[in-house]
């Protein structure tokens, strides 16, 4: 009959509407400021900077020796809000590998602006921009407060580990390799330079060299 | 004792107006009483307001405002501040005068309507013998205010909110008044003070009230409808549907005024219970004759307050009818069976008094109620298409 519907609709809802008092298992709102979820591996917003603090190359603070980033400015060139703005340096400094790198003299994340879509930790190659979990950025400065230098960009790998430990461990196991391959390559490199050394050196001894006789 | 606390408002005005010259007193005692309900209405829809945010989110199994106040009991009046607050905006295009008579007029047209509600015994600003009448067509005028804001605004999303408000609101007019007129009918009066009086009296401890007729249920049924769409509420909230048209008729509107829009819908809600709960339910008077000691005016807002309930539980089980099925409805099953339950109660009111008007009523109103319901709302059903030029 006409209006059986309703009245099913209206039971569902008094059923809530009781229920909602009796049972606690019901109501899943969190109560935002004083209670608080755990985040999940996977939540984001804004990214950050990663540094090493295993320091390398010394001068300035410990963040600005071990930032990964070595402003090759894809992130900045592929960012779609455009919101990222850096600054390349003139000379170089060694990065985590022993090679000779730019480094930012100015990274600067609007966050006004991001919209947290995480295109550039994608692009990144070099394994320096990451995405944060601290989302509680509100200020009563809406320009200078949000916009973000590199000193506040940076944190710390360990600060990576906690907040996405799997993400962090599979970087660090790429990292490692990278670093293994090079190591690798320097050492053959080098073994190959100290036997071409020492080959030559063998060859100069066993011709005895007439010129010098001569003199 | 009792009947002092019953009369305790009525006794409170006499004493006040002792102090005065008599020359005074009939004016004085007007613009006390006007006083009264202008204080006292805005207060209940502060109250439902915060009601029906903390019945919408229980019956969706949250919390509800629960912040300012104890149990965010003064939400209403942080809201209050803040839409005093805002920024009155107008816009450049807007015909400024219209603009902003619209919330004004809707506001005092809703206002009107509690000049004639008998609010407890001996409790009615205006006592007129056609009170039903006037509170109609000053109820009627509140959709000239809806009109107004839509059209001043010069936005399409006002415009088009306004004129589904204005359809809607006729259509459903007819009959609201189709199911007010069974009481005129047998009560023999417009006036809603003779009209709570006829519903006041007793059989075995029960009370004669006409929902417990036939032709009174099924026109209370119609008119809790008809008043539903009426007041714009869910499930017939086209108008101001978010989802299509912004806010409807009031997209323009911000701060106080949009406030007042906010003021006179709930006006309109608690009036419309007021007269649905005099016609229907007795007014202030009380549901059991042991029960009459209590308050007349505890009976009345008691029953508003139900009756408010029930429009939050509806607001919180139905979604929203499409433009056609809210046309449909009224034209194809509301206003027949209105027009049937005049008929009926013509019926009832020439048979003699026994079991056998009972039987014949309410198989009447049955049988076509299960017909319309059948085959006048039945679906259409779009089955797979076919196209003759393709196969």
């Amino acid at each position: 009959m006409l209006g059986e519907g309703i009245l099913k609709g209206l039971l569902e809802t008094a059923k809530n509407f009781a229920g909602s008092y009796v049972s606690k298992e019901r109501l899943t709102t969190v109560q935002y400021p004083e209670e608080r979820l755990a985040p999940i591996e996977n939540s984001r917003v804004f990214p950050f900077l990663v540094y090493d603090v295993e320091n390398r190359d010394g001068g300035g603070p410990d963040w600005e020796a071990g930032l990964r980033c070595t402003s090759c400015q894809i992130c900045e060139k592929e960012c779609p809000p455009k919101c990222i703005f850096i600054e390349k340096s003139k000379d170089k400094k060694l990065d985590y590998l022993g090679k000779a790198q730019f480094y930012p003299t100015r990274f600067d994340i609007d966050i006004s602006v991001c919209m947290s879509c995480q295109i550039c930790v994608e692009v990144c190659p070099f394994e320096s921009i990451k995405m944060d979990k601290h989302f509680e950025q509100s200020t009563d400065d809406r320009f200078g407060g949000l916009l973000l230098d590199r000193e506040q960009l940076a944190k710390p790998n360990e600060y990576y580990h906690q907040i996405h430990p799997i993400e962090a461990a599979e970087v660090d196991a790429r990292l490692a390799a990278a670093k293994a391959v090079f190591d690798a390559k320097a050492k053959a490199a080098a073994a190959a330079a100290a036997a071409k050394a020492a080959a030559a050196e063998v060859a100069a001894q066993a011709v005895p060299k007439p010129a010098s006789e001569g003199a | 004792m009792f009947d002092k606390l019953d009369q305790i408002f009525v006794l409170l005005l006499h004493w006040l107006l002792g102090y005065l010259p008599a020359v005074l007193r009939p004016a004085v005692g007007v613009v006390l009483c006007v006083a009264v309900i202008v204080c006292v209405f805005p207060a209940i829809f502060a109250f439902c307001v915060w009601l029906e945010r903390k019945g919408l989110g229980r019956m969706q199994n949250r919390l509800g405002p629960n912040r300012v106040g104890p149990f965010g009991l003064f939400q209403p009046i942080a809201d209050g501040i803040k839409s005093l607050t805002k920024e009155d905006l107008v816009p450049l295009t807007a015909d400024a005068v219209v603009h902003f008579l619209a919330p004004v007029v809707l506001v005092v047209a809703v206002f009107m309507g509690f000049a004639v509600l008998p609010m407890g015994r001996n409790m009615v600003l205006v006592d007129m013998d056609s009170s039903l009448l006037f509170y109609f067509a000053v109820g009627a005028t509140s959709e000239l205010a809806v009109f107004m804001a839509g059209w001043s605004s010069r936005n399409k999303y006002s415009l088009l909110g306004a004129m589904r408000a204005v359809a809607q609101m006729i259509s459903y007019e007819v009959p609201l008044l189709m199911s007010s007129v069974v009481v005129v009918m047998i009560t023999g009066s417009l006036s809603l003070v003779k009209i709570v009086e006829a519903q006041n009296h007793y059989t075995w401890g029960l009370p004669h009230w006409y929902i417990f007729t036939p032709w009174g249920f099924a026109a209370f049924i119609l008119y809790a409808i008809a008043a539903t769409a009426e007041t714009n509420r869910s499930p017939f909230d086209l108008p101001e549907g978010e989802s299509e048209l912004v806010a409807g008729y009031f997209t323009e509107y911000s701060g106080f005024k949009f406030a007042l829009f906010f003021l006179g819908e709930y006006l309109a809600m608690l009036s419309i219970s007021g007269v649905g709960a005099t016609l229907f339910l007795g007014g202030w008077s009380s549901p059991l004759e042991i029960l009459n000691w209590v308050p007349s005016w505890i009976w009345f807002f008691g029953k508003l307050m139900v009756s408010i309930f029930v429009f939050i539980w509806l607001r919180g089980t139905l979604p929203r009818l499409r433009q056609d099925q809210l046309m449909n409805f009224a034209w194809k099953f509301v206003l027949p069976l209105t027009l049937l339950n005049l008929f009926v109660a013509a019926l009832w009111r020439f048979m003699d008094d026994n079991w056998l008007r009972w039987v014949v009523c309410s198989a009447i109103l049955m049988a076509v109620y299960a017909f319309m319901g059948k085959v006048g709302m039945r679906r259409e059903h779009f089955g797979p298409r076919r196209y003759r030029y393709a196969e």
